[in-house]
């Protein structure tokens, strides 16, 4: 069973509809019990950060994805949900998250000429560590992803980004360590790249 | 880098595709659905269905069309049209919708673009603003048209771009009331003004009608998307054709 992780931040349906094309029990759940007896667990969401964990701590979630995280299953966090899983953001002053990886959640710089939200396709490069990732696996270096954001994540330890993005600087579309997997851009949303990490999250 | 997008829009009544020629006339062009495959297919950077269905007993059908439309096509879907208030927005975004296009209800209640992006993020909050120029000869200076470009509003559309800015808006979808339907080229300078007066990512619209349309607005109108109906809808060109025709050209588009 994937849970999709339900705290009321979006549209879940889409993600839950990709996942359905490769795994045969999909659900989307806000219960701490599904949660811990789930096989893999995604955590979505699109929206402010500091209103995201009010809507987690307001369904007692915290603990049950710290459980999981340390139980080993495999997590991914998309968007938001990337977002979430570091340790604090500045959007709306400083908030803290879920602190399970190390750094910070920053705002893109207002820059003549850069768009904010930075939405639409854009290329992940993934020369680094993405040889060695179940994640990318297929997914050529420079494929195009779909992206919404106008926050992304600073990862303290470089060595868990997966790959990079460029947008007015280079900042980290995804990452890994260990059993936590998490992108900034939407895979369910980038057709037939975007399709394959979802395919190789639910082969783990 | 961020590339360009291209975007077809489905105009669809009671859950049929049709394509307005200044909004008046519709000719039918088939099922949705359907259609959105194509597109997928040929790697539409998103596809946008703008219901034009009038009742709201047919309000259902449209949601139907989403459900379906998110059961197989994996891109950005935007919605848009008779869009009212926050459970409008929540159903839409229930049955499978990415982002929503708010019209008439943003100008009738400007705080309601404010409530939308707090409650469900800006990323997903569109606002469509269909502006006219106020005089044929004028120079910069468009007034804002709703229900369906019927009703004048005395906005100045560049103003109400900045206001919706403030209020939350994550995009602007933008169309020239004046070349909607002409096929004579987008308002370049409508879409440069917006460009250049607004943060957010500015869809271009209306008049569309060759690619060398597209072209001009992505670039000189520095638009960061451009949106068209007819000349996919009727096989003139494919999206792929148009987006090979961009980046001969040197326009960052995917492909």
């Amino acid at each position: 069973m994937i849970t999709i992780i339900d705290y009321g931040m979006g549209n879940l349906r889409s993600v839950q509809k990709a996942f359905e094309l490769f795994y045969p029990e999909v659900r989307i759940s806000s219960s701490f019990e599904d949660i811990l007896t789930s096989d893999k667990v995604v955590l979505p969401g699109v929206g402010a950060f500091g209103k995201a964990m009010d809507e987690l701590k307001k369904r007692n979630l915290l603990g049950a994805i710290t459980d999981v995280v340390k139980k080993g299953m495999p997590f991914l966090g998309i968007c938001l949900g990337l977002q979430l899983l570091f340790t604090e953001s500045e959007e709306g002053g400083t908030v803290e998250g879920l602190d399970i990886l190390k750094g910070r959640v920053r705002r893109f710089p207002d820059k003549d000429g850069l768009k904010i939200p930075h939405m639409g396709w854009n290329r992940i490069s993934s020369e680094l560590r993405a040889p060695s990732s179940e994640l990318l696996k297929g997914v050529p270096d420079g494929s195009f992803m779909y992206f919404v954001h106008s926050y992304y994540v600073e990862s303290e330890d470089k060595n868990i980004i997966l790959c990079e993005t460029e947008y007015g600087s280079n900042f980290a579309s995804g990452v890994q360590k260990d059993n936590i997997y998490g992108f900034q851009f939407h895979p369910e949303k980038s057709q037939e790249q975007g399709l394959k990490i979802i395919k190789n999250f639910a082969a783990l | 880098m961020l590339t360009k997008r291209i975007i077809p829009c489905l105009d669809v009544k009671d859950g049929r595709v049709v394509k307005g020629v200044r909004f008046l006339n519709l000719k039918d062009a088939g099922d949705p659905v359907e259609v959105a495959q194509v597109y997928d297919k040929e790697e539409a950077d998103e596809i946008v269905f703008l219901d034009i269905t009038a009742s709201f007993e047919n309000r259902q059908t449209m949601l139907d069309v989403v459900s379906r439309t998110a059961e197989t096509v994996f891109m950005p879907l935007t919605v848009g049209g008779g869009i009212r208030n926050l459970g409008d927005i929540r159903d839409l975004l229930n049955a499978g919708t990415d982002k929503v296009s708010i019209n008439t209800a943003a100008v009738k209640d400007p705080d309601l673009v404010k409530r939308a992006a707090e409650k469900f993020g800006s990323q997903c909050i569109v606002v469509a603003i269909d502006a006219k120029r106020v005089r044929p000869d004028s120079m910069a200076e468009w007034e804002v048209y709703v229900n369906g470009g019927r009703t004048p509003t005395g906005l100045d559309a560049v103003e109400w771009g900045k206001k919706v800015e403030a209020l939350g808006a994550g995009e602007v979808l933008l169309t020239s009331m004046d070349m909607d339907g002409t096929r004579d080229g987008y308002d370049i300078e409508l879409t440069r003004t917006f460009s250049e007066s607004l943060s957010i990512p500015i869809i271009a619209s209306g008049g569309a009608g060759s690619l060398e349309h597209l072209y001009d607005v992505l670039t000189d109108g520095k638009a960061d998307a451009a949106l068209a109906a007819s000349i996919f809808h009727f096989r003139e060109h494919t999206v792929r054709q148009a987006k090979e025709y961009l980046n001969n050209k040197g326009v960052e588009v995917r492909l």
